[in-house]
């Protein structure tokens, strides 16, 4: 026979150091127009293995990177002499919540902001300090140490009011069929999911897990490194990670994950 | 021949490229009829021995998505279509011939990919580097890639 690879329990419970619990299914919200019956973490998907991997944190190789994070939030860096800390204190009190509304609407800048171009809105207008990379490994860091003050708390995104037409625009990428292979992300993510695409078992591609440690590359990915990867999967030129494109999609995706519990870091393969 | 060596390179600086066997129907020339495709692309039989290679995942990766009994040795397939076990029997090979080439024609909005088809994509990659194609982009398996899987599924008999 076709020996295929073994699924986890699909009513295992995720409760992260006997004490976290984690809503890894919810109802999906209203703005989905039914598109899905509800909505499920990608740690369902996960092989048994994988998700304990997410049940303790001394197992979990994404704390490391948290480790690391507290460090530099607390490093001055930049003309200004100043740290994440010498404005926001403990993060476990100023992050608290900040994951689970994130992409949010920016008054003062007038546009849609990702917690990756909000901290390095920090680093260059407050602190005089050079940007990181997008998708890079000291970003992903912060994250996943801002993530972490959020873990437990339900994904709860704006979608109406001044977010509206940037949540239109990442709806209309989410179902567009990029690339030679003409796939979207509804086509394997909305339609497959709990289907196999080759030896893959399909999630619904949510991010309420990010930034993600993933074993197969040993390091944590970013919301934008993972889509950058679904895209050009298909064979098509992907989007900038941190553009306009991106941060629309990630405010759309974010919103199809409206009351799961924010989990990163989290592991995936 | 030196003539002709000049031809080749132009067309190629057209960006029309790797130049059709003789005999063989471009992508953009094939007739769809209700889905099928009657004529061979090629006018060469197909050769079921090379299918394996074509519907693995260095060709056309046929089984991120179907499995075949009779390929066993093609770990892990998907189930995202169905198995293709018996094709041979459910489709004539005018029919497969249109699926394989675009499945769309025969199954609306299908996720199947179109496998001879060159135009029409929203933001076309070169491959699986995520970079933009340097020149016209090739269909996805040649003009006999798809004749050898057609005769390969004619084989499928239930
Ligand atoms: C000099 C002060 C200052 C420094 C230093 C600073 N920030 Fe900020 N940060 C702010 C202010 C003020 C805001 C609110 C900005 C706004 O709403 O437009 C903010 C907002 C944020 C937010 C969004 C919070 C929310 O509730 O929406 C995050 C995340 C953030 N900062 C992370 C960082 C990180 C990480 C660093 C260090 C790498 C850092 N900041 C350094 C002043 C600072
Ligand atoms: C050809 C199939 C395919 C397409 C198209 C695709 N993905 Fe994926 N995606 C995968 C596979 C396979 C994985 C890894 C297994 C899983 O979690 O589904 C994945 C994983 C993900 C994850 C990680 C989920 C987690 O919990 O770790 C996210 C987020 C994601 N995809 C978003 C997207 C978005 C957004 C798009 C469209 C821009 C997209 N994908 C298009 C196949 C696809
Ligand atoms: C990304 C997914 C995907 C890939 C890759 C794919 N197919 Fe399909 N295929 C489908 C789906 C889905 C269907 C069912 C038709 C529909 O509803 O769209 C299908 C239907 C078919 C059928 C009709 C089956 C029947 O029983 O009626 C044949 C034949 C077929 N595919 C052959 C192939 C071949 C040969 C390849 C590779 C060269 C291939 N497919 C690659 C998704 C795929």
């Amino acid at each position: 026979g076709l020996a295929l690879p073994v699924l986890a329990d699909e009513d295992a419970k995720l409760v992260i150091n006997g004490d976290i619990e984690i809503s890894t299914h919810a109802p999906a919200p209203e703005h989905l127009d039914g598109a899905l019956s509800e909505v499920i973490s990608g740690w369902v998907f996960r092989s048994e293995e994988t998700q304990a991997l997410q049940m303790d944190d001394f197992d979990n190789p994404g704390m490391v990177f948290v480790d690391k994070a507290q460090e530099v939030w607390n490093a001055v860096d930049g003309t200004e002499g100043k740290s994440c800390a010498s404005c926001h204190n403990d993060p476990a009190e100023s992050m608290k919540g900040v994951r689970a509304v994130y992409p949010k609407w920016n008054e003062a800048a007038g546009e849609v902001r990702t917690i990756a171009a909000q901290v390095n809105d920090c680093r260059e207008n407050r602190m005089g300090a050079k940007p990181w990379k997008y998708e890079g490994g000291e970003m992903a860091q912060m994250e996943a140490l801002i993530a972490l003050q959020s873990r437990g708390m339900p994904v709860d995104v704006a979608v109406d009011g001044p977010a509206q037409s940037t949540w239109e625009k990442g709806k209309e990428i989410y179902y567009t069929r990029y690339g030679q292979l003409e796939l979207s992300c509804a086509n394997c993510h909305e339609n497959n999911y709990g289907n196999m695409i080759r030896a893959d078992h399909l999630s619904q591609g949510q991010i309420n897990g990010f930034p993600a440690y993933r074993l197969k590359n040993t390091k944590l990915n970013t919301v934008h490194d993972r889509f950058k990867g679904c895209i050009r999967d298909t064979r098509a030129v992907p989007f900038k990670p941190g553009g306009p494109e991106f941060v629309a999609l990630e405010l759309y995706v974010a919103s199809r994950g409206n009351g799961l519990s924010v989990e990163g870091p989290s592991v995936r393969n | 021949m030196k003539k002709l060596m000049i031809t080749t390179v132009a067309l190629s600086a057209l960006g029309i490229g790797a130049a059709l066997a003789e005999g063989t129907v471009a992508p953009a020339d094939v007739k769809f009829e209700d889905g099928a495709v009657a004529m061979s692309l090629t006018g060469v039989p197909g050769d079921p021995a090379n299918a394996p290679d074509i519907i693995d995942k260095k060709g056309g990766n046929c089984v991120a998505c179907h499995q075949i009994s009779a390929l066993p040795n093609l770990a892990f397939p998907g189930n995202i279509g169905p198995a293709l076990d018996g094709v041979g029997s459910r489709w004539s090979e005018a029919e497969l011939r249109g699926i394989v080439s675009n499945a769309k024609m025969t199954f609306e909005g299908s996720m199947m990919p179109s496998f001879y088809k060159t135009d029409g994509f929203i933001r076309p990659g070169d491959g699986f580097t995520g970079k933009e194609p340097a020149g016209p982009l090739e269909p996805l398996l040649t003009a006999q890639q798809v004749e050898d899987v057609v005769a390969y599924l004619m084989t499928l008999k239930d």
